[in-house]
């Protein structure tokens, strides 16, 4: 049976921290189909349309009938564990630094033999449930458990390289005045986590939210206004080498557009929240996260940004707003890219408008903070890169991949 | 239609450049050396040699059409198999026909690598597309995990033991004693063996092959000008080839010769109990088993009791990778699928680096290559047999 996590030690000062390593991260085009799958947390393999036989590796035509019509289909996750190995040498920098490393083959219930990370307590000849991951290097990967969740599966060390648990991982959640602040302080709480900052702004404003979150345990509120570059970096100097998981809510919303309501200051608010805000946090942040991706079994894995879906289409309603979020969105991508040297994730959350006072006069269905929050760190530990929440962020972003044309004329009614 | 035999060709010359671990010489270097090497021993002009058969990992970014030029030769008939540890049976068979049909006059078929420090992981890191994607990012352990996976299979589905496969790991040793380059020549006991450190469970270190530089290479002619030149030579009774076969197998528990052994026999015109000599793949134990199956000498699963009673050295009763194989001797990369090629050609030209063979009068080498996701894709074998003269 696995073992269960135990806390991590105090660090030893002198000792050099373990430098970060990727594993291979050489891949086809066709393979990074698996990366898309995983980065939303389907367990789908190509599918040919014409003779229904499921292909693993990933290719370009039907090894049964030379089709090419392959598309990507959600499947069965079943599987029997046929062969196992466990290595205690390997040709790659990342694996010698975490041997051993146990590997089998799984032949899944749909077909092909597929080469697996194997959970620790699966048996040769047994049942297993397989699912995508996204390893360091930020590609697929294919992982087996044993079918039903064992005991401890969470706390198995080689897979969870290849998670993102907040279990015994410390936490800085950037605004704790809002109510998803306080949702996403108790969800991470739940998830396990040793410790949760949590940042306050403009402190003579009192919030109840923060009031609460104050009564939580484990929890420091911290001074941190993103709007100040002062801030931010004394903060950082302050437990920048502490923060394993980094969430970006902040959240400044306005309703009103360009011609209906002409407010630069407005505008300017948002983007300085929103997107000069995320450079601040990267600036500050950033290197000393990217730095700590390798450090021992809690090291820092993940960057979680709390974006509306709005940043994937301009709402007209809220035209600024959308706009300071697409900036946001298309910058984490260039974070994405710059910390996944330290093999540390860049995971986006996409909200549709959540119950507040600030969404008024938004339509429903409309999203419970709280509620919202749980999902959110349930997809962070899932592993998924793009998380649309709610059935409005999940409906923008279908009609975005089917017609941009259509959303962009309909959104506004 | 029937098979054509491969009456009138002869296999001469066989020719081994000795191997290092390391090497600061390029592929060039060794394929070089090993042409050198055959026509000295022909007795033969460079530009006499019409038709070449080469197989590297290492000569990238060449491949045989650059090596012409590097070597200043203007071959006729030109061929380029990247197959591997299978490649050796396959340029046998190819060479011959070329010769036969008259397309070549002489063929020089030659298998060569060099190792530099990091070459070894380089290839494997960028070995094929299905591996890139779906092996290599899964612990990087190269053949070493795949043939895990395989030798796990085979010991639960058969009741294999470590110590079966120890048998003919230590067989191989014994036989590489008298072999001057090969890599490993400490005489190796099963309780080294079983005690060894782990690689990649349940294998260990004498289970694997060690990468290192080197070449093996042969020529292919026609009888007359082998006579004519005065030069020991085999005949070829059967060649045959198999490229990914049984993938509906979920994992690899049986190879391309299970499919082509009988043909390979009827063409031959003998069986399996009139070979003398037996070269098998060898990168790891596992493979072998299969090939003593596959290739009749017993039944599927069998091959732990069909070795058991029997001695696999030179002077036993089943001679059996006479050299060493790739297990003591070293995995030259391409040169280890020419290895068993111009090992039962030493045998039965009385050219042995080691022991001989006694009264040797058929040798069987089989081939087997190409890890290229879950499984070896390539298989081959030819039956050499000595020249009446």
């Amino acid at each position: 049976m696995t073992r269960k996590l135990s806390p991590p030690k105090r660090k030893n000062p002198i000792k050099r921290t373990r430098l970060p390593t990727m594993p291979p991260g050489n891949r086809s085009r066709e393979a990074h189909g698996l990366t898309a799958m995983a980065a939303s947390g389907r367990f789908a393999l190509q599918t040919c349309e014409e003779c229904e036989a499921v292909q693993y590796p990933p290719r370009q035509i039907c090894s049964n009938c030379l089709s090419d019509a392959l598309e990507w289909r959600d499947v069965s996750d079943g599987g029997t564990l046929l062969a196992e190995t466990t290595l205690l040498h390997s040709n790659d920098l990342f694996f010698r630094d975490r041997l051993p490393w146990r590997l089998g083959i799984v032949v899944a219930d749909v077909g092909p033999s597929i080469v697996v990370h194997l959970a620790e307590d699966c048996v040769q000849g047994e049942r297993v449930r397989m699912s995508l991951d996204i390893d360091r290097a930020g590609h697929a990967i294919v992982t087996a458990r044993t079918e039903k969740p064992s005991t401890n599966e969470e706390d198995d060390l080689q897979l969870r390289e290849m998670k993102f648990n907040p279990k015994d991982r410390r936490v800085l959640i950037v605004d704790g005045k809002t109510e998803l602040g306080l949702g996403l302080a108790k969800a991470f709480a739940d998830a396990g986590a040793r410790k949760i900052f949590v940042g306050e702004a403009q402190p003579w404003r009192v919030s109840p939210h923060l009031e609460e979150i104050r009564k939580m345990e484990n929890v420091n509120i911290m001074p941190l206004d993103v709007t100040d570059s002062d801030s931010v970096e004394e903060l950082a100097a302050m437990i920048g080498d502490k923060v394993e998981i980094m969430v970006n809510n902040s959240y400044h919303l306005r309703s009103g557009g360009l011609i209906d309501r002409f407010d630069l200051n407005v505008a300017h608010d948002e983007m300085e929240i929103h997107y000069h805000g995320l450079i601040r946090l990267a600036g500050e942040f950033g290197p000393v996260m990217r730095a700590r991706g390798s450090d021992g079994h809690h090291g820092s894995v993940a960057w979680l940004n709390v974006f509306s879906a709005y940043a994937w289409v301009n709402n007209p309603a809220l035209g600024t707003y959308s706009a300071s979020q697409a900036a946001a969105l298309s910058l984490s991508h260039c974070l994405r890219a710059e910390l996944a040297e330290g093999g540390v994730r860049v995971v986006n959350a996409f909200i549709g408008p959540i119950e507040d006072e600030w969404n008024q006069l938004a339509p429903p269905p409309k999203l419970v903070p709280e509620a919202t929050a749980t999902r959110i760190v349930g997809a962070l530990k899932k592993g998924i890169e793009d998380i649309p929440i709610g059935a409005v962020a999940e409906e923008i972003i279908q009609r975005m991949v089917e017609n941009p044309k259509e959303i962009e004329r309909a959104i506004k009614s | 239609m029937r098979r054509h035999n491969y009456e009138g060709v002869a296999v001469c010359v066989p020719v081994t450049v000795p191997y290092s671990r390391y090497s600061l010489k390029s592929a060039h270097w060794f394929c070089g050396r090993a042409l050198a090497d055959l026509i000295s021993k022909a007795g033969i002009e460079k530009n006499e040699v019409d038709g070449f058969c080469v197989s590297s990992f290492t000569l990238n970014p060449d491949s045989a059409v650059g090596l012409t030029q590097h070597l200043g030769v203007s071959p006729r008939w030109l061929d380029h198999i990247p197959m591997g540890g299978a490649a050796g049976g396959v340029a046998l068979r190819r060479a011959a026909r070329a010769v036969q049909s008259g397309d070549a006059e002489i063929v020089a078929c030659m298998g060569a690598d060099t190792n530099h420090v990091d070459t070894f992981r380089q290839t494997i890191a960028t070995f094929s597309q299905f591996a890139n994607d779906a092996v290599y990012p899964y612990g990087s352990g190269g053949p070493n995990s795949s043939f895990a996976f395989l030798t796990d299979y085979y010991m639960r589905e058969y009741g294999a033991t470590r110590e079966d496969f120890g048998k003919i790991c230590i067989a191989q040793r014994e036989n590489a004693l008298d072999v001057p380059h090969a890599m490993m020549k400490r005489p190796l006991n099963m309780e080294q063996y079983l005690n060894a450190r782990i690689i990649a469970e349940p294998l260990r270190l004498f289970d694997c092959v060690m990468p290192c530089a080197g070449a093996e290479a042969f020529l292919v002619m026609s009888i007359e000008r082998a006579k004519s030149l005065d030069l020991d030579y085999a005949t070829i009774l059967s060649t045959i080839e198999r490229h990914n076969a049984f993938p509906e197998d979920p994992v690899q528990i049986r190879a391309g010769w299970a499919v082509d052994a009988d043909d390979f026999y009827e063409h031959a015109g003998i069986g399996p109990e009139d070979i003398d000599v037996f070269q098998a793949y060898d990168d790891y134990p596992i493979i072998c088993f299969m090939q003593i199956e596959d290739l009749g000498f017993c039944a599927k699963g069998e091959a732990a009791a069909f070795i058991a009673d029997r001695n696999l050295t030179t002077q036993g009763d089943f001679p059996y990778n006479t050299s060493g194989g790739q297990l003591s001797a070293g995995q030259a990369g391409a040169g280890g699928g020419y290895l068993g090629i111009v090992e039962t050609l030493r045998q039965l030209t009385d050219q042995t680096l080691g022991k001989a063979v006694p009264n040797a009068v058929h040798g069987l080498a089989s081939c087997f290559g190409m890890i290229n996701y879950d499984r070896g894709l390539c298989t081959s074998a030819a039956i050499l047999k000595r020249s009446a003269a």
